[in-house]
C-alpha cells in the first residue's frame, strides 16, 4: 500500500480552522431595537435580474418546464389545461416563501431578547461570512446547515442578517404549516414549504423544482435547505438525502448558471433544546405534533442555561470544479433542457458522492465541547460498571484524567475541540458537568449518569410512585442514556475510521493485513446507513484508520500484519467499546428478525415489535446497552439489510411485508458477532 | 509564372491580408491604418489607442516586433523519380523556402506567432501550380505511383491548421496550390448556374460575374483570399447566406481528383435521389480525400439595391430575442449580427477621425438620445447591424419589417453607417491582430452554432469560462472575450467569440493561449455547442471528433477514407 508521504496531506492536525467571534456580546451592550432597525444592504450577486417575490410566481407559472409538464398531466389524466394549471398555481400558492424584511427585523428583535436568555454566546466564524460575502456576489449560493434543531434555520437567517448577508430562503418541512401564526411568521421570514412526500406526484415535483430553480438562477436569494432532509434525533449526521440536491445541481448541468457554490454550515449546539424530546422520540413516546400552544409550552426552556452555539461557515465548493471531468454536460444537449428526465447514473453517482462529501464537511467542522468527551467516556463507565459488586459511576479525579488523554487523542485525530486550554482540566470538567444537572450526578465524588433508580443509592429524589413498572423505569433510564449518547455521537465521527478498524481486528480471524481489512470492509459496509461513509472510499478510509492508529502509537503496521502496541491498548479498547453499542445493536436487530419475524411482519410493525422484544431481553438482564432502544439505531440496521439484501420488502398484496431471508441474516448476525470470519460474507455478497 | 502567383508578392508572409495595408501607431501614438484598399485605409483612428490600452493593459511602451528570418528553412526532402517525372508535364514547381513557407501554414495564433518568431516546423517540399483538372489528375497519379504525401493548397486562410504539415509525415511534401486554376469555365443563364475551377479566390470570383450581371451570393468573411475549393472542402459559410444559401446549398455539381480516380455526379439536376449524397462527402473532406478542380455553382442576377442598418438594444438577452423572433418569421435580412456590449465598444473605438464639426456633433446627440434619453445603460447596451439586398421596394419593406420587430424588443434603429461600420470590422479584425502582436497582445476568435434555446447561456458561460481560465493561467491582465451572433438559423444560431489578452509576464503565451481556447471548446461542447459552424475541424478540433459524430460515425468516415486514399496519398491527416 502507499508510501506514509501520501498521508501527510490529510494529516487531520493539519486543518486550518477559524477563529470565532462571539455576536452576543454585541447585542449585550447595544440597542437590539437599533439593532433590529439597522440600516440593512447586503451584496448581492453581480447577475441578478431583480424581482418581486410575485413576479417569481409568475415566472415560474410561465415556465416552459411546467407548462411542459401540466399538459402532459392534463393528457395522461384528462382533466383540462386550466385545471391543472390551477392547481399547480394552489401548489405553489401553498409553497412560496413571501420574505419581508419587516419579518426578519421583528425576529431579529425577538431573537435577540431570546437568544441572550437561552444562550452565553453564539460563535461564528467571521472569516467564513468573507468568503460567503464573495460568493454571493459570484454565483449563486446554496446554504448547507447541519439540522440538530428547530433553531437552526432561523438562526441563520438572524446570523445573515446581523452580518448583512442575502437573507435565504429556505425549504422546510410542511409539518411547520400545522403551527398557523407561526408558519405564516416563517413563510416572511424566507421560508417555503415542502411535503412531506410526493413521491409520484409529477405535477408538484414539477412547481417545486421548477420553483428552486428560479429563485437560485435569477439570484433572488440563496437557497438554503438541510442535506439531513431533517433534524438529526441522535447528533448523528444523517445520511444526505438527494432530492433537493439534484434539483439545485440541475441548473449548472444544462448550463443554465456558470457555477455554483456550495457553502456547508456547521451549527454545534452545546445543548440542544429539544435533547429529550428526541431520547423521548426514539423510545417510541411520539412526537408531539407542532403547534404553537406547544412551542410555548416551550417556554420553560426559557429558564435554563444552554451554553453556547458555534457555527462555522465552510469553505464554498465550487460546483464547477467539483464536476470537472466527472459530469459530462453534453449529455444534456440532445433533449429540451424543459423536459424533465430522470437524471443519469453517471449524475446520480456524482449527487450521492457530492452530498457524502458535503455531510463530512459539516461534520469535520462541528465544534466539539468537552462535555462530548466527558459524555463518552460516562456512557462507557455505566456499561462496564453494570457488573455486580461495582461501584457506580466514576472518581472525579479518575474522570479528569481520562478526559485529558481523550482530549489529546481526539485532537491528534483532527477533532475541531474547544477546550479552554488556560483553565486547569479539573475546572473544566466540573463546569462541563454543572451545564447538564440532567444527565449526571455527583454523590461522594463521583461522577456518573443521573438514573434515579439506577445503582440503588436513588438520591434525594421523591421515591416513585409503588406501581411503576419495571418497563417503565427501564425507559426512564433510557431516556437519560439517549440524552447522554447524542452528545457522545457529536464526536463518532472524529473517532469512526479508527473504531472500525479496532473493531475490525478484533473481529478478524488473524492479524494479518488483509483479514482485518475484509473484516473493516465487512463492518463497514454494514454500517454505511448508520454513519457517514462515503460510498466506494473504503480503502481511503482503511488507510486513514491505519494512518491515525499508526501515527499515536497505538498500531504497528508492518508489510503483512496489523499489530495492537502495548501501550496503544488503551485507545483501542476505548474505541471497540464506542462502537460496541452499535455492534449489539445490529445483532439484536437480526436476533429478532431469525427469532420473531413472522410472515406477517410488516414495516410498520417493525419498530414495535423490535422494541418489545429488546425490553425483553434488558429486562431478563440478556442485554447491557440501553441504547439499543433507540429506534434510529433499529430502523438503520433494517435499511443496511435491505441494503444487503437480508431482508426483502414485498410488492404487491402484501405491500410493506418483510421477507427475512433467515440463513444470511443469520451469518450477518454470527459476522458481526466475531463468530464468522468475514471474508467469507464479503465474498458471498459480491 | 502566373497572374496571381503574384499574390504572393503582395501578401504578407508572417500575417494576414496584404502587405500595403497595416494598422501601425503613428509618432502621435494614433492609430492609422495604411494603403488604399479598404474604407478605413489611409484614415487616422483617434480612439483605438485609448480602447487599446484599456482593454488590455498594453502600453505602446511594450513593443514586440516580428523577427524576420526566412533562412532557417529545412531543405526540402525532394523524391527525385517523382520530380523527374513531373518535370516532363511541364506543370510548373518550385522548391524555394520562400513559396513552401508561405504554403506552410493557415492563421491559426500559433502559426502566426511562430512565424513572427522565425519559426518554422515542417513545411512543404516542393509547390505545385497545376494550371487545369488534367494537370491536376497528372500529379495525383504521379503522387500515387512515387508515394508522395500531397496537401491541396488555396487561399491559405485556414484557421483549424488544417494546413500544417504533419511532423511525423516522412514521404516528400508537395504542396498542391490551385491559385492557377482560377476561371470561370462558362456561365449558364438559362440555368442561372456557372462553372469555375475551384482555385479561384472569393473576391475574382464575385468581380468577374459581376462584370456579366451576376453574383455568387457567397462572401464568408476571408472572401478576400479564401478560394472556392477551400469553401468546399470546409463546409463553409457566407455572410449572406440567409438570401443565397452556404456552399452546400450553392454547389449543383463538384469534379474532385482523387487517388481512385475522379469522382463527379453525372447530371446537374437540382436535387437527387440516388443513395447519400456523395457530394457530402467531398464538402468538409478538408482535403482529406483529394482536390477539388471544378464546381458548378448557382448564381444570381445581382442585386438592385444594398442597404446597411442597425439597431441598438438596451441589452444582449433583448438582441438575442428580437434575432430568435426574426429567425421566427423567417424575415432574416440578408446579414444580421449581433455583436455584445464590448464588441460594441471595439466597433466605436475603430470609429475614422471625423472631418466635420457637425458629424461629431451629431454623433455627441446620438449618444445622448440612447443613453441618456432612453435610459440604455452604455455598458449593457448592444447593437445588431443588418445588411438588406434585393429590389429596392422589397428592402424598404423589408426593413420596415425587420425595425418593427425589433422595437418590440426595445430595439432603436442606429443608423446605416453604424451598420456599414460593423461589417468592414469583420475585414480589418485580421489585421488588428497584427497590431496586437506588435504590443504584447494575442488573441483569435472561434465559432459555434447552438440551438436557440441555448444562446444566451453559452455566451455568457463561455465568456465567462475564458476569463476564468486566464485567471487561472497566469494572465496578468484582465482578457478580452466578446462574443457575437452572426447568422440564424430556424432552429438555432452561429455564435462567434473573440479572445485576447496582454500576455506580458507569461513565458509560453501560446501554450496559455491554447490551453484557454481547448478550455472555451469543451464549454462550448458542454453547453450543446457544435465543434465548428464552418471553420472545420482540421488538426485543432480533431480531438473531439469521436464524440460528435459517434464512433459509428467516425468510422464511415475513416471507411470512405481507406477506400478513396488506401496509401493516405493526400496525408494533411486533418479530421480524422
Amino acid at each position: 500500500m502507499a508510501s506514509k508521504a501520501v498521508y501527510s496531506h490529510r494529516d487531520p492536525m493539519l486543518k486550518k480552522r477559524d477563529d470565532f467571534e462571539d455576536i452576543l456580546e454585541e447585542r449585550r451592550n447595544s440597542s437590539d431595537l437599533r439593532y433590529a432597525l439597522k440600516c440593512y444592504t447586503p451584496v448581492v450577486y453581480k447577475g441578478i435580474s431583480p424581482c418581486k417575490a410575485d413576479a417569481l410566481t409568475n415566472m415560474v407559472l410561465q415556465s416552459s418546464h411546467l407548462h411542459y409538464v401540466i399538459s402532459q398531466v392534463s393528457k395522461e389524466t384528462g382533466r383540462a389545461v386550466d385545471d391543472v394549471q390551477d392547481e399547480a398555481s394552489a401548489i405553489l400558492e401553498e409553497m412560496a416563501q413571501r420574505l419581508q424584511l419587516s419579518t426578519i427585523r421583528f425576529f431579529a428583535f425577538t431573537l435577540s431578547k431570546v437568544f441572550k436568555t437561552l444562550f452565553r454566546s453564539i460563535c461564528v466564524n467571521e472569516e467564513g461570512i468573507q468568503r460567503l460575502q464573495q460568493a454571493i456576489q459570484e454565483h449563486p449560493v446554496v446554504l448547507l446547515p447541519s439540522h440538530r434543531s428547530y433553531m437552526d434555520f432561523l438562526l441563520m437567517s438572524y446570523l445573515l442578517y446581523t452580518y448583512d448577508l442575502a437573507l435565504p430562503v429556505i425549504a422546510a418541512g410542511m409539518d411547520f404549516m400545522g403551527m398557523k401564526f407561526v408558519g405564516e411568521m416563517l413563510r416572511m421570514s424566507g421560508a417555503f414549504f415542502i411535503r412531506r412526500s410526493f413521491g409520484g406526484d409529477k405535477l408538484y415535483w414539477a412547481v417545486f423544482s421548477e420553483y428552486v430553480k428560479t429563485m437560485l438562477k435569477n439570484g433572488y436569494a440563496p437557497v438554503e435547505f438541510f442535506l439531513e432532509g431533517t433534524r438529526s434525533r441522535t447528533s448523528k449526521s444523517l445520511t444526505p438525502k438527494l432530492g433537493l440536491l439534484n434539483i439545485v445541481m440541475d441548473p449548472f448541468f444544462k448550463g443554465e448558471v456558470f457555477d455554483m457554490s456550495l457553502v456547508p454550515v456547521s451549527i454545534s449546539y452545546e445543548r440542544i433544546l429539544e435533547e429529550s424530546l428526541y431520547a423521548r422520540e426514539m423510545l417510541g413516546v411520539p412526537k408531539p405534533k407542532e403547534s404553537t400552544s406547544g412551542l410555548f409550552k416551550a417556554r420553560k426552556v426559557l429558564s435554563q442555561n444552554y451554553g453556547s452555539i458555534h457555527v462555522y461557515f465552510g469553505q464554498p465548493v465550487s460546483l464547477r470544479s467539483l464536476a470537472e471531468g466527472r459530469v459530462n454536460r453534453s449529455q444534456f444537449s440532445l433533449v429540451p433542457r424543459h423536459i424533465p428526465k430522470r437524471p443519469s447514473e453517471e449524475i446520480q453517482n456524482f449527487v450521492n458522492d457530492s452530498a457524502y462529501m458535503l455531510v463530512r464537511a459539516q461534520e469535520e467542522n462541528m465544534v466539539l465541547k468537552p462535555w462530548v468527551l466527558l459524555a463518552s467516556l460516562l456512557l462507557q463507565n455505566h456499561h462496564q460498571s453494570q457488573a455486580p459488586g461495582q461501584k457506580p459511576g466514576m472518581a472525579l479525579d479518575e474522570l479528569t484524567e481520562r478526559v485529558v488523554w481523550l482530549r489529546d487523542l481526539s485532537r491528534q485525530y483532527g477533532a475541531f475541540l474547544h477546550w479552554p486550554d488556560h483553565r486547569a482540566p479539573s475546572d473544566v470538567v466540573s463546569s462541563s458537568l454543572s451545564l447538564h444537572p440532567g444527565l449526571v450526578k455527583i454523590s461522594e465524588g463521583r461522577v456518573q449518569l443521573a438514573l434515579e433508580l439506577a445503582g440503588g443509592d436513588v438520591g434525594p429524589k421523591e421515591s416513585r410512585s409503588a406501581d411503576t413498572t419495571p418497563e417503565e423505569e427501564l425507559l426512564s433510564r433510557a431516556v437519560i442514556v439517549l440524552s447522554c449518547a447524542s452528545y457522545r455521537n457529536q464526536a463518532l465521527h472524529v473517532f469512526l475510521r479508527p473504531a472500525l478498524l479496532a473493531l475490525a481486528i478484533h473481529a478478524a480471524a488473524s492479524t494479518k493485513k488483509q483479514e482485518v481489512f475484509y473484516s473493516f470492509s465487512f463492518l463497514r459496509n454494514m454500517f454505511s446507513n448508520e454513519f457517514i461513509l462515503v460510498p466506494g472510499a473504503t480503502v481511503q478510509d482503511f488507510e486513514e484508520a491505519c494512518y491515525l492508529l499508526v501515527k499515536t502509537g497505538a498500531l504497528q503496521i508492518t508489510q503483512q500484519e496489523v499489530l495492537v502496541t502495548e501501550r496503544g491498548h488503551r485507545t483501542i479498547v476505548f474505541l471497540t467499546s464506542m462502537l460496541d453499542p452499535f455492534l449489539q445493536g445490529y445483532q439484536v436487530v437480526c436476533r429478532f428478525l431469525c427469532e420473531e419475524a413472522t410472515e406477517e411482519l410488516t414495516e410498520k410493525q417493525f419498530i414495535p415489535s423490535i422494541r418489545r422484544f429488546i425490553i425483553k431481553h434488558l429486562l431478563a438482564g440478556r442485554l447491557r446497552y440501553t441504547e439499543v432502544l433507540s429506534s434510529d439505531l433499529q430502523k438503520n440496521a433494517l435499511a443496511a439489510l435491505l441494503r444487503l439484501g437480508a431482508v426483502q420488502k414485498l410488492k404487491g398484496v402484501d405491500q410493506g411485508t418483510l421477507k427475512v431471508n433467515t440463513v444470511m441474516v443469520n451469518s450477518l448476525e454470527d459476522t458481526l458477532g466475531g463468530k464468522l470470519p468475514t471474508q467469507k460474507v464479503v465474498v458471498a455478497r459480491l | 509564372m502566373g497572374s496571381t502567383q503574384a499574390l504572393q508578392e503582395i501578401m504578407k508572409w508572417n500575417g494576414w491580408g496584404y502587405s500595403d495595408s497595416r494598422f501601425f501607431f503613428n509618432k502621435k501614438g494614433q492609430a492609422e491604418f495604411t494603403g488604399k484598399r479598404y474604407k478605413l485605409s489611409g484614415l487616422i483612428i483617434p480612439a483605438l489607442k485609448d480602447w487599446f490600452e484599456s482593454t488590455f493593459g498594453a502600453s505602446l511602451q511594450h513593443k514586440t516586433p516580428p523577427i524576420l528570418n526566412s533562412s532557417a528553412v529545412h531543405p526540402p526532402t525532394l523524391n527525385e523519380t517523382f520530380v523527374e517525372e513531373l518535370k516532363s508535364t511541364g506543370i510548373p514547381f518550385s522548391h524555394d523556402a520562400e513559396d513552401r513557407v508561405f504554403r506552410a501554414h493557415g492563421h491559426c495564433l500559433h502559426e502566426i506567432f511562430a512565424l513572427r518568431e522565425g519559426k518554422f516546423g515542417r513545411v512543404p517540399d516542393m509547390v505545385i501550380w497545376p494550371n487545369c483538372h488534367n494537370d491536376v489528375v497528372k500529379v495525383v497519379e504521379l503522387a500515387s505511383k512515387h508515394n508522395v504525401c500531397l496537401i491541396p493548397y488555396g487561399g491559405g486562410t485556414s484557421v483549424s491548421s488544417a494546413l500544417e504539415c504533419p511532423p511525423e509525415e516522412t514521404r516528400s511534401i508537395v504542396s498542391l496550390d490551385t491559385s492557377q486554376m482560377n476561371h470561370i469555365l462558362w456561365i449558364d443563364e438559362k440555368n442561372l448556374t456557372a462553372h469555375v475551377e475551384a482555385g479561384i479566390v472569393g473576391q475574382d470570383l464575385e468581380r468577374l460575374l459581376n462584370e456579366s450581371g451576376y453574383c455568387t451570393g457567397h462572401e464568408p468573411d476571408s472572401m478576400e483570399f479564401s478560394s472556392l475549393g477551400g469553401w468546399v472542402a470546409t463546409r463553409a459559410s457566407g455572410m449572406k447566406k440567409n438570401i443565397y444559401g452556404n456552399i452546400e446549398d450553392l454547389v449543383v455539381h463538384i469534379k474532385m481528383v482523387t487517388p481512385r480516380g475522379v469522382i463527379e455526379k453525372s447530371c446537374q439536376g437540382p436535387r437527387m435521389s440516388t443513395g447519400p449524397d456523395i457530394h457530402h462527402f467531398i464538402m468538409g473532406s478538408e482535403g482529406t480525400l483529394g482536390v477539388v478542380t471544378e464546381v458548378t455553382m448557382k448564381i444570381r442576377p445581382m442585386p438592385e439595391y444594398q442597404k446597411y442598418g442597425s439597431v441598438v438594444f438596451p441589452n444582449f438577452e433583448q438582441g438575442v430575442a428580437c434575432l430568435r423572433e426574426v429567425a421566427r418569421q423567417r424575415c432574416a435580412p440578408a446579414s444580421i449580427r449581433l455583436m455584445d456590449n464590448e464588441q460594441f465598444k471595439f466597433g466605436h473605438a475603430l470609429k475614422p477621425q471625423v472631418s466635420s464639426i457637425f458629424t461629431s456633433f451629431l454623433d455627441g446627440l446620438k449618444k445622448f438620445y440612447i443613453t441618456k434619453f432612453k435610459g440604455f445603460d452604455p455598458n449593457r447596451l448592444c447593437v445588431a447591424t443588418l445588411l438588406f439586398e434585393g429590389d429596392r421596394e422589397r428592402v424598404l419593406q423589408h426593413e420596415k419589417q425587420v425595425y418593427d420587430i425589433a422595437a418590440k424588443f426595445g430595439g432603436l434603429a442606429a443608423g446605416e453607417d453604424n451598420g456599414q461600420r460593423g461589417y468592414m470590422l469583420t475585414f480589418v479584425i485580421a489585421y488588428l491582430r497584427d497590431l496586437g502582436m506588435d504590443y504584447y497582445v494575442i488573441g483569435e476568435s472561434f465559432e459555434t452554432s447552438v440551438p436557440w434555446d441555448r444562446v444566451l447561456d453559452i455566451c455568457q458561460n463561455v465568456k465567462e469560462r475564458i476569463v476564468r481560465e486566464c485567471k487561472d493561467k497566469g494572465v496578468q491582465f484582465p482578457p478580452l472575450s466578446t462574443c457575437r451572433v452572426t447568422q440564424t438559423y430556424d432552429a438555432g444560431a452561429c455564435v462567434y467569440f473573440y479572445f485576447a489578452f496582454n500576455y506580458r509576464g507569461l513565458s509560453d503565451p501560446v501554450h496559455v493561449y491554447e490551453q484557454v481556447e481547448h478550455a472555451a471548446r469543451e464549454e462550448i461542447l458542454a453547453n450543446g455547442g457544435s465543434l465548428s459552424h464552418h471553420h472545420g475541424v482540421g488538426k485543432l478540433r480533431k480531438e473531439w471528433m469521436r464524440e460528435t459524430v459517434s464512433s459509428v460515425g467516425l468510422g464511415m468516415l475513416k471507411s470512405v477514407k481507406d477506400f478513396v486514399d488506401p496509401n493516405n496519398i493526400f496525408g494533411n491527416r486533418n479530421l480524422l
